[in-house]
């Protein structure tokens, strides 16, 4: 007989299973934790590769001439910017309008939650320009986009200049088959969500915008520039999005081709690529580039302007331009080529991007690893949580333990559930709500006052378990913890598994930390050393330690008091990102994450 | 005078016909288009009018909104040569270039309303072209317009419903394709002359990108053919041996192939103009000529094969009626059959036993 079916061998297999369960775990984790470091070694990886015909073996040659006039032009634009105290609407319009381009404009008004201080605003006000070149001959279904953000300052003058150089360059071409925008957008993300809003005519996150003169047709592709000096030393691609969404790789396989071609010197992630990968620094770089990507991607913000492109199914990258210490600079006319080339490619294309992949990892520009690849790692780390249910089914009992007379009160395992997730819908909703009441009461900012609540919810829930036990009457029986233990473990096992699939890096780096403790957490576990193990593990000292982590792997490390100022204002930028852009991380944390550690710390304070 | 009248006749074909057919589209195709252009531009100079030529393109790529060169198609890079021209007749275009409407060409099964222009209205004494070029990734196949194929099997059953229907005398068939040579290994009709670009297993590359434009512009094998056939005038006498030496495997890094082993001539007399061009055999004199006297043909007799070529019964009843098919191969038992005959067997010894087996082994 089978091997499932046989009863003997069942009970063999389930013996071995529940003797030696806890090796199992501990073996799966660290080879799930090897899986992953493993995959960052180069000969595990694949070289990237074109994978649509259409934008395949055509090669043209690039032609853009007029990097200077672009400069004078982001020089123009930034002496207009300086007098006007903003973005110089008029101006642009002249501009564009003179190159030919068909001219729009966009006001919007965004009245954040509370303050941001990284970029000191509140109540913004602004207005988007964009410029649509019809394609000579082609119908207007299609358009491909270009676009520049108008920052404070002197930063991105070079952007715009060059964006509207290759305008009046594009503008004399006839091969264009795709109409191309070409988008000025002012405070940079919450301009381009209100664009982008009123573009495909969805209002997602309660913006307030005018609405769209002009349109182009179904957006193919989009890229983002940021340019701040005259000369670069290297182009850095971004590919993160909203959500930890990335283009499709043959965007990147695109832009690593032309850099290439061109000669420019290109990074991911600010880092170059190396060859030595069988030497320890060699593997220790490709390592850093990849665990940056994760932890960007997992963090859910859009990186440049080009992340909330990707949720309207557009693929969009942004390009930024860095001038650092080498000695051989790139000027703008070759920028402009190397666009000229990418756009060229890009209108060649008959479909939406979908040849290649859609989730993958970057150690290198030239490296990459699909998701075929990268899920087993997270899957060790799940099959962990699946062993311990088994455990807890099998332990002793044989099969059918919970109908045993004993069996706990439906109520003694809701009402825990229940307060864990009425936690965790304070946690999400009191921190905004209450921030008046904090300033009046408080000698704090209002965004220091919706960062303090968060903790402050945050730490309450920790005195939770001996309140849920005043409110119960009688005691929590033996059984009632297994249960409860049974339900976590399979409610985080969905919860990671859903996050996984669609953001694995925040999957990945969640189950890191909670798998290890909801896997050994029992009532009987030594309490002083599980409590502080588990608040340890929890999601946000997890965030803390990918605050520290994230700093050194940039090479800025911070000191524990910058680190900590870094750490509440992630936690402020991740509320706003959520309310500005529908990040989902924020309430994926508050709502389901952090009730489900709340029920593994009322599992361990059981009576 | 009288002597000579007799290799007026030699040949046997009074017309010519081509077929070009170009079977893919999209920007990057551009090259296929190009192919079939080329060929267009040598047949019509040649001296084979639109009237007989029935051209096939898949994609307009002259006025394809990604040209930067508008109503051109280029097969030279630095766009020194035009094949699109001023006066190019296409007979079937986009969509209309299918499997179905090529072997209704072909076998002249059309509905009654199609144009003359877009038939073959050919004879028993034609000579026919047909080149096909475009995309191939399996052998045996060439696939038309990224959704449907021709196999090989299919080509060779419409050569011979053409032959049967008498509807040419000689036809030569090129094509150029990766695998090429796999379409006309099925063959089983006379008269057939084929080339192709590259052998079973081969790919057939492309010859040079243009840098304006952003394309591959012609694919080796036709680009090579192309300059040979520059080369040849209405006059020429150059014949099908030079074909078969157009692009050796130093130029088209794939190895060209041909067959001829169907053909009744001996492809060193038969003249490249034979079938790409439309030469009329003209002999200007001012004598008379009494042709009182049978035809003696001066053309040596053993050159030609002895075995006559006889028409197949075009309508052979008596094997439609009264005869069983024979059957000359002994075919296993179809699968359901066994499947069935598997299953109640299993059937049986699962209900009574395994036990039984024994008395049966």
């Amino acid at each position: 007989m089978g091997l499932l079916s046989d009863p003997n061998r069942r009970r063999a297999l389930t013996k071995l299973l529940t003797r030696l369960n806890a090796p199992i775990c501990v073996m799966c984790y660290l080879a799930g934790v090897a899986w992953f470091m493993g995959l960052a070694f180069e000969p595990f990886t694949l070289r990237t590769y074109m994978s649509e015909n259409a934008m395949g073996s055509t090669m043209v040659e690039e032609r853009f001439p007029a990097g200077e006039r672009a400069l004078a032009t982001g020089r123009e634009f930034a002496a207009h910017k300086k007098k006007v105290g903003g973005m110089p609407v008029d101006w642009l319009v002249k501009t564009m309008q003179s190159r030919g381009l068909e001219v729009f404009t966009q006001s919007f008004t965004r009245k954040l939650p509370f303050p941001d201080e990284n970029k000191e605003r509140y109540m913004v006000r602004g207005t988007n320009v964009y410029g649509i070149l019809r394609a000579p001959r082609a119908p207007r279904t299609e358009a491909l986009v270009l676009s520049a953000p108008c920052s404070e300052g002197n930063n991105n003058n070079q952007a715009v200049g060059l964006l509207l150089g290759l305008a009046q360059y594009f503008r004399s071409q006839i091969h264009w088959a795709k109409d191309i925008i070409f988008l000025v957008n002012e405070h940079d993300l919450i301009g381009m969500q209100a664009w982008l809003e009123g573009y495909h005519h969805t209002n997602t996150t309660g913006g307030d915008w005018s609405p769209l003169q002009g349109r182009g047709g179904s957006i193919q592709a989009a890229l983002s520039l940021e340019l701040s000096s005259d000369v670069i030393t290297s182009l850095d691609l971004v590919l993160e999005g909203l959500n930890g969404q990335l283009p499709n790789l043959d965007l990147a396989n695109l832009f690593y081709a032309f850099c290439q071609k061109i000669g420019v010197l290109c990074t991911i992630q600010g880092k170059l690529q190396r060859n030595d990968w069988d030497t320890t620094s060699g593997y220790s770089h490709a390592a850093q580039t990849m665990m940056l990507m994760v932890l960007k991607q997992a963090s859910g913000r859009p990186w440049g302007d080009h992340g909330l492109f990707l949720r309207y199914h557009i693929e969009a990258a942004s390009i930024r331009g860095i001038n650092s210490f080498r000695q051989y600079k790139t000027d703008t006319t070759t920028i402009g080529r190397l666009l000229e080339g990418m756009y060229r490619k890009l209108n060649n294309l008959l479909e939406r991007l979908h040849q290649s992949y859609f989730f993958y990892l970057m150690p290198s520009l030239s490296r990459f690893v699909s998701i075929g690849y990268y899920m087993p790692a997270f899957g060790l780390l799940a099959v962990i949580l699946l062993l311990r249910v088994s455990f807890h089914l099998w332990d002793n009992r044989g099969f059918y333990f919970y109908l045993t007379p004993s069996s706990p009160g439906v109520l003694s395992i809701l009402t825990p559930v229940v307060i864990s997730h009425m936690t965790g819908v304070a946690l999400y909703t009191l921190p905004i709500l209450s921030q008046e009441m904090a300033v009046q009461h408080f000698p704090v900012s209002e965004t220091e006052a919706v960062v303090l609540t968060a903790i402050a919810i945050y730490t309450a829930g920790l005195a939770l378990p001996h309140n849920t036990h005043r409110l119960l009457q009688g005691e929590g029986t033996e059984e009632g913890w297994r249960v409860l233990k049974l339900v976590a473990l399979l409610y985080l096992a969905v919860l990671l598994g859903c996050t996984a699939l669609i953001n694995f890096s925040l999957g990945f780096i969640l189950a890191l930390s909670l798998v290890p403790i909801a896997a050994f957490i029992t009532p009987h576990t030594p309490k002083a050393l599980s409590a502080a193990i588990m608040v340890l593990l929890s999601p946000g000292c997890t965030l803390l330690y990918c605050v520290f982590v994230f700093q050194e792997l940039q090479e800025t490390p911070v000191s524990l008091q910058d680190g900590w100022m870094l750490f509440l204002s992630v936690i402020s930028q991740g509320i706003l990102d959520h309310a500005l852009y529908g990040s989902l991380v924020y309430p994926l944390l508050a709502l389901l994450i952090y009730p489900c550690w709340l029920l593994l710390w009322n599992i361990l304070f059981w009576k | 005078m009288q002597a000579k009248a007799g290799q007026f006749f030699s040949s046997g074909h009074t017309n010519n016909w081509a077929v070009l057919v170009c079977t893919s589209r999209f920007w990057f195709n551009y090259r296929h288009v190009a192919n079939t252009l080329s060929v267009y531009r040598s047949v019509k100079r040649l001296g084979i009018p639109d009237s007989h030529i029935v051209l096939m393109l898949a994609d307009d790529m002259a006025c394809n909104h990604r040209n930067p060169k508008p109503a051109t198609v280029f097969s030279h890079k630095n766009m020194e040569l035009n094949v699109y021209g001023d006066d190019v007749e296409v007979d079937y275009r986009g969509y209309e270039v299918t499997v179905e409407n090529f072997l209704r060409v072909l076998t002249g099964r059309l509905p009654p309303s199609t144009p003359r222009s877009k038939r073959l209205l050919s004879d028993d004494h034609s000579n026919i072209l047909i080149y096909l070029t475009g995309t191939s990734r399996w052998n045996g196949f060439l696939k038309f317009q990224d959704s449907e194929e021709i196999s090989n099997v299919e080509l060779a059953d419409a050569f011979e419903q053409m032959w049967t229907k008498r509807r040419y005398n000689e036809l030569l068939f090129i094509i150029d394709t990766c695998q090429g040579a796999s379409m006309y290994e099925r063959f089983y009709s006379p008269n057939l002359m084929a080339l192709a670009s590259s052998q079973v297993g081969e790919d057939s590359l492309s010859h040079q990108p243009d840098l304006a434009i952003g394309v591959h512009l012609m694919d080796r094998y036709t680009f090579y053919l192309l300059e040979f056939l520059e080369d040849i005038h209405p006059a020429s006498t150059a014949n099908m041996n030079d074909l078969f030496k157009v692009c050796p495997k130093s130029q088209c890094v794939s190895t060209p192939g041909h067959r001829t082993d169907l053909f009744l001539r001996d492809p060193g007399n038969v003249l490249i103009t034979d079938f790409f061009g439309s030469v009329r055999k003209v002999e200007i004199t001012m004598e008379t000529i009494n042709l009182t006297a049978p035809m003696v043909h001066l053309a040596v007799e053993s050159e030609l094969k002895t075995e006559s070529q006889s028409y197949v019964d075009q309508l052979p009843v008596a094997e439609i009626i009264h005869q069983k098919p024979k059957q000359r191969d002994w075919h296993p038992p179809d699968g359901f059959i066994l499947g069935l005959w598997t299953l109640i067997l299993l059937v049986f010894f699962k209900t009574y036993g395994a036990k039984h087996l024994k008395h049966i082994f």
